[in-house]
């Protein structure tokens, strides 16, 4: 078996180490080695977002990205967007606005959209859709998936 | 609440419960990441398996060497056919096509033969997935290639290559019938036919005759989760697999099959699904990480990748096809006839008969004939797609209806609503209607300001395009009630849930129990834990799992009214039940809620546990339509949605926003059938754009918000009037924007998929 | 994935010994976007992979209307298209950063990176052909500069030597009455390649009316990004209107030499780049009106 480095990161606020190989995909690592299983895998190139994670602030996709990347840097997964006591807006507003049928779409959708409202809360349908043209969904036709992100950034907007 | 009684509708009256809009149970864990989905299993000492597929479409196997896969470190153990018991051609129902459990094992792994590119040939268990994917590599097979064949029309020719030396066709004139073998061998496995009336006759009296021919490519469900499966053999002779499917009980009966063991040796653990469409309603995985792990002790993990998917999973068919109808100058429709060619894929099986049986559904037609063909061709075994058959069959007999009304001067919507169907009105198999919403959806539509505003500008045209589908049944479902003390109860079901049917279900018990939806707590549970439950699958889960859940919950008042008649010391038919009370007849001042006697069973006789199943048969016809607007870019070709509107009679709406929801996704995936999806086969027989990247499915930058409309025409097989809603949604799509793309810019499109190509070809032929 | 060993080295220097004692079996690892897709798919068979995000001259970005644009090969294109003054002065550039992949791809992807993997629909190269970018280039035998156009010599392969390294591109300074755009067609309005594209400059005469010089590039339809010499040479002189812009359309349909492959035809390509570069040319000479 091939040689594991040592990696220390930051994943949902809280400073982790862990063992991997260099060609082990940051998804890989989340969910084989800390099984945070949150982000799942839809087609490990880059083309479904079923994968997003934020790193350093920005979303990106952890399919496309080497475990050993995460060095030094601060993750957010979906595991890590809600608080003890309370869903994130995003969260709630999928609920409500039934936003999500199979659910496998749903971490990514929500860790792109919250990081959408954090810089944009008063996105528009527009600005939303070429937001989340990264995030493929099969299911919902994306139309409670927008609305719901409308209804989120309401609510943030109003703090 | 709602007085429901048995089967029939007695007082729709108000209702508590249903029609309202809850949060879903599982919602919490689906937006938390919390939720476990097949490919989140981790157990210890877990393998991870690989699987070795063709590199050709048509080949002999001459030989498999493993010896160098096997010597790499981390490599435990390696599966091919030989590992399956010898199988017997036997029948077995998938959700909702049939198939044969030899061929089926053959379509899991090749046996001689290779019939696809694609094609499994064995799969390798090593300690992490990169060795696994390495040790393939290493795997040297010898192949004699044969003439593949990929055209359906070329593969129904006498002097075509044959996939299987001893196929048959076989007739039938009833979709899930035995039909009779006639004995003609080739690579055409099925007829079926439906014929009524005279055809002849019915084209002379007719005015006006449309004649036109349709293709359509292999297209896939495109879940976004992958295929996935881990098994576990124990030691004595259990086999646990935890899977992503839509039938756990299929896929438990399917594996016992293949392994030659008793079902009741197999636990199917069905996790949360990322989706399915049909397409994972038949087993690919379970059977090898089965065997994988019964070598290895260990259990064995196997996760398929995007490419996998694609080439190794069942799409739905492409077709050729040719409609032609007659209408008399009064818009009456005198004939019809529809030729039906389906790709199977490797094996028999296409959903031709889905076709057959609804192509014409939405039309009143005295004097017609239906053929369809089943046809092997050397591509991936066909699955189930939402409303499998359908949408195809669809494409041919929509835009012929549009070119009859545009040549009758007549509109459209007016056109088909006098050739509408009613109760008592036979289907085009011959079955008789219930009441049904075929003309109150059309009168919707037409009515509709959608389609009724102006559309102004350029390369702007409207469309629309109907749906019909007759579910006749074939499948049930279980569930078991647990009253708990406090008045709660556990509702145990064996459905899985693709899109808050837990939920859709727990609110018609709740209903009948007179108690809040959060007093339910539903929950899917493995295959040892309730009794047998066909697949999420055929628009059935609202319906008949609903149906299994509203008779247990029968089951638990007539129960509980004898404790309180024992409490009461009456007769239990002195107890009365209603708004969720219990009354006593003698003593109308002895009232109980269902929370208080709920407390009270222990000291009455013990816990209420209620176990209830329905195989009532079928949710019955339905229609859809749909109403598109687009603008066609007549330089490029690319066609932009404009606003979109969809119909559907759900007989009762359980829950509004899942109603919707299945109306908007599949308005989405037939936007995405009719405007850019196909498999794009080379000339071996490779699929070159296995990749979300290149199958291009539908962004939410490429849809418009899809509006809906949902009609309430009660279903007399349904205590609250449900009808499934799930796959009704997918007919109309590309008919109706292929209707819109003729308003725009002139073209009648004949082909799918009407991608920005295939539009600058049209325009420029036709010019 | 087959095994590689990673390094992250913090100077040029280091990274270009890492890449050179390796040779071919070496490569560089920006976004890693296109890379670790095609190394999982087994494109490449490699023993080191170099990053080379930490290196500070790969991380230079500067934009201003005197220097010009200097793109650090390891910035990443959202880096580009919310600069301020690159939107102000580069707003071909921002056309074709903001439209790789989505949001997520573009946090990671670099326009170094799409130039260094060569594709023949690469999105940012007929940009940077038409702004009329240099490439930096760092080697173990020092550092040389080579015009956009002759950076990629066929699909997926570049003018890098083995141990060499991009560094960054460097787009001169505009003038005024200069305008750039870019536009590719896709089938899908987002996450998509390219069927055909085009990027293209014009610099017009003080009168506004004639074009003094362009440049004109096509993707997609070629083994590399097309520089069109003929189509950009018939505008020089031009009046800046429709006659001229549909020859030079015309003329870049003649340099087109596509394939037909699952995301086009020949035919539909040629046909799209006379479509693409007129509207190009268009927004690219509105832009040079300061309209
Ligand atoms: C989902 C998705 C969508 C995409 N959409 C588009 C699109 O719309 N348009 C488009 O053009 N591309 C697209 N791409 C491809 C890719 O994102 C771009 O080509 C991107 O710009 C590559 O940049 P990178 O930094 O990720 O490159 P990397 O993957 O890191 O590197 C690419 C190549 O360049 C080499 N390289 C990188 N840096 C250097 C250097 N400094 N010196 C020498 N060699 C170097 C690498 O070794 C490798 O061969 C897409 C990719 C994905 C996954
Ligand atoms: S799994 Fe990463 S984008 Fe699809
Ligand atoms: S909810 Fe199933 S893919 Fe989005």
């Amino acid at each position: 078996m091939a040689d594991k480095i040592h990696v220390q990161s930051n994943i949902n606020g809280y400073d982790v180490d862990f063992l991997c190989e260099s060609r082990q995909s940051l998804l890989e690592v989340l969910r084989d080695v800390l099984n945070l299983t949150g982000s799942k895998e839809g087609c490990n190139d880059g083309n479904c977002g079923a994968c997003t994670v934020t790193m350093d602030g920005r979303i990106v996709e952890s399919c496309c990205i080497l475990g050993v990347e995460a060095e030094g840097k601060e993750i957010i997964t979906i595991e890590g967007v809600a608080s003890a006591d309370s869903l994130h807006p995003v969260q709630q507003a999928f609920l409500e606005e039934a936003a999500l049928q199979c659910g496998i779409c749903t971490p990514g959708f929500i860790v792109s959209a919250k990081n959408l409202l954090e810089r944009e809360p008063d996105a528009d349908e527009e600005r939303i859709r070429f937001w989340l043209a990264g995030n493929l969904c099969r299911c919902t036709g994306y139309d409670k998936i927008v609305r719901a992100v409308l209804k989120a950034g309401e609510v943030m907007r109003k703090g | 609440m709602a007085t429901v009684t048995g089967q029939e509708v007695v007082d729709p009256g108000e209702y508590k419960i249903i029609g309202t809009r809850p949060v879903r149970h599982d919602g919490v864990d689906k937006v938390t990441g919390r939720a476990k989905y097949g490919a989140d299993v981790q157990l210890a000492g877990m393998l991870h398996g690989k699987i070795l597929r063709s590199p050709h479409a048509h080949a002999k196997i001459l030989s498999i060497d493993t010896s160098k896969a096997v010597a790499l470190p981390g490599v435990k153990a390696i599966v091919t056919s030989a590992d399956f018991p010898i199988l017997k051609d036997q029948s077995l129902d998938f959700g909702e096509t049939q198939g044969n459990i030899r061929m089926l094992a053959e379509n899991i792994l090749a046996n001689q033969k290779v019939l696809y590119k694609g094609h499994a040939i064995l799969a390798i268990a090593a300690t992490d997935q990169h060795i696994a994917e390495e040790a393939l590599d290493l795997v040297d097979v010898k192949y004699e290639q044969l003439t593949p064949i990929f055209d359906v029309k070329e593969a129904m020719s006498k002097d075509a290559p044959v996939l299987h030396e001893n196929l048959t066709t076989i007739f039938r004139v009833d979709r899930f019938g035995k039909g009779e073998d006639t004995g003609v061998k080739g690579n055409v496995a099925g007829l079926i036919q439906f014929k009524r009336g005279d055809l002849d006759e019915g084209f002379s009296k007719s005015d006006i005759v449309v004649e036109r021919e349709f293709t359509t490519q292999t297209v896939h469900q495109g879940y976004i989760e992958p295929h996935t499966s881990t098994g576990q053999w124990s030691q004595d002779g259990h086999l646990t697999i935890w899977t992503s499917t839509q039938g756990s009980f299929v896929i438990r009966g399917a594996t016992a099959a293949i392994l030659g063991i008793p079902e009741s040796m197999v636990k199917v653990i069905p996790m949360e699904i990322g989706g399915g469409f049909g397409g994972k309603t038949i087993t690919y995985l379970d059977p090898l990480v089965a065997i994988l792990s019964r070598k290895t002790g260990r259990p064995v993990k196997i996760t398929m990748t995007r490419k996998e998917v694609f080439e190794g999973t069942g799409p739905t068919s492409g077709t050729y096809m040719r409609c032609k109808m007659g209408a008399t100058k009064d818009g009456k429709i005198t004939a019809g006839e529809l030729y039906l060619a389906y790709e199977a894929g490797a094996f028999p099986g296409s959903p031709v008969g889905g076709g057959a049986m609804s192509g014409f559904g939405p039309y009143k037609i005295d004097n017609l004939q239906v053929d369809g063909y089943d046809v092997v061709v050397n591509k991936q075994k066909t699955a189930a797609y939402r409303a499998p058959g359908q949408p195809q069959a669809a494409f041919a007999v929509e835009p012929v209806i549009d070119e009859l009304a545009e040549k009758l001067g007549m509109d459209p919507m007016d056109f088909r609503i006098i050739n509408s169907v009613h109760e008592g009105d036979r289907a085009p198999s011959g079955v008789p209607h219930l009441k049904w919403g075929c003309e109150e959806v059309e009168q919707a539509m037409r009515d509709h300001p959608h389609y009724n505003e102006k559309l102004d500008g350029p390369n702007r045209g409207r469309g629309v395009a109907v749906g019909y589908r007759l579910n006749a049944g074939g499948s049930g479902s279980s569930a078991t009630i647990n009253v708990n003390s406090n008045g709660t109860i556990n509702l145990i079901t064996g459905s899985v849930d693709i899109g808050g049917t837990r939920t859709a279900v727990a609110m018609q018990a709740a209903e009948v129990l007179g108690i809040s939806i959060d007093d339910v707590n539903p929950t899917v549970v493995d295959t040892d834990a309730v009794g047998w439950t066909g697949a999420t699958g055929g628009s059935r889960i609202a319906f008949d799992t609903g149906r299994a859940a509203i008779l247990a919950s029968y089951q638990v008042i007539t129960e509980m009214s004898e404790r309180a008649a024992l409490l009461w010391d009456v007769d239990p038919s002195d107890i009365v039940f209603e708004d969720g009370i219990f009354v006593s007849n003698k003593n109308t001042e002895d009232t109980m809620s269902f929370k208080e006697l709920a407390s009270k069973l222990m000291g009455t006789g013990g816990p209420v546990t209620c176990s209830s199943s329905d195989t009532q048969g079928g949710v019955g016809a339905q229609l859809a339509g749909h109403i598109v607007d687009v603008e066609v870019d007549p330089e490029t070709g690319k066609v932009d949605l404009l606003k979109y509107t969809t119909f559907i009679d759900a007989g009762k709406a359980a829950h509004p926003s899942y109603v919707e929801g299945q109306m908007q996704g599949g308005a989405l995936q037939g936007i995405g059938w009719a405007l850019n999806e196909e498999y794009f086969f080379t000339e071996d027989g490779t699929m070159a754009n296995a990749s979300f990247l290149d199958y291009r499915m539908p962004t939410s930058l490429d849809l418009p918000m899809i509006d809906t409309v949902i009609i309430e025409v009660p279903n007399a097989r349904h205590p609250f009037g449900l009808r499934g809603v799930g796959e009704t949604v997918l007919i109309p799509p590309m008919a109706a924007i292929a209707n819109a793309i003729h308003d725009a810019i002139g073209v009648r499109m004949d082909r799918l998929p009407m991608s920005p190509g295939a539009i600058l070809e049209a325009l420029r032929d036709n010019k | 994935m087959q095994e590689f060993e990673y390094v992250a080295p913090t100077s040029l220097e280091d990274a270009v010994k890492l890449m050179a004692e390796k040779g071919p079996k070496a490569k560089a690892l920006a976004g890693g976007t296109d890379i670790l897709i095609q190394l999982r798919g087994g494109r490449y068979q490699i023993d080191r992979l170099v990053d080379v995000k930490n290196i500070p001259e790969l991380n230079q970005f500067s934009c201003s209307q005197s220097d010009g644009l200097t793109i650090g090969a390891s910035v990443q294109n959202y880096k580009i298209y919310e600069s301020s003054e690159v939107q102000r002065l580069y707003p071909a550039m921002v056309d074709c950063a903001s439209l790789v992949g989505g949001i997520q791809v573009q946090g990671r992807a670099t326009v170094g990176g799409n130039l260094c993997n060569a594709a023949p629909s690469g999105d940012t190269i007929p940009t940077l052909i038409a702004e009329s970018a240099q490439a930096l280039i760092a080697g173990p035998n020092g550092q040389r500069t080579v015009p956009v156009e002759e950076f990629c010599t066929g699909p997926g392969r570049n003018q890098l030597a083995d141990g060499e390294l991009l560094v960054s591109v460097n787009l001169p300074p505009v003038k005024p009455n200069y305008g750039a755009a870019f536009l590719r067609f896709i089938p899908r309005n987002e996450m998509d390649i390219a069927v055909a594209n085009c990027g293209a400059s014009v610099q017009l005469d003080e009168s506004r009316q004639k074009i003094v010089s362009a440049k004109i590039a096509i993707g997609s339809v070629g083994p590399t990004v097309i520089y069109c010499i003929e189509a950009s040479n018939s505008l020089a002189g031009a009046d800046a209107n429709e006659a001229s812009i549909e020859a030079a359309a015309a003329a870049a349909q003649k340099a087109a030499s596509p394939i037909n492959d699952m995301r086009g035809t020949v035919e539909q390509r040629i046909h799209l780049v006379g479509v693409l570069t007129k509207r190009v040319l268009r927004i690219a000479i509105s832009r040079a009106k300061g309209e």
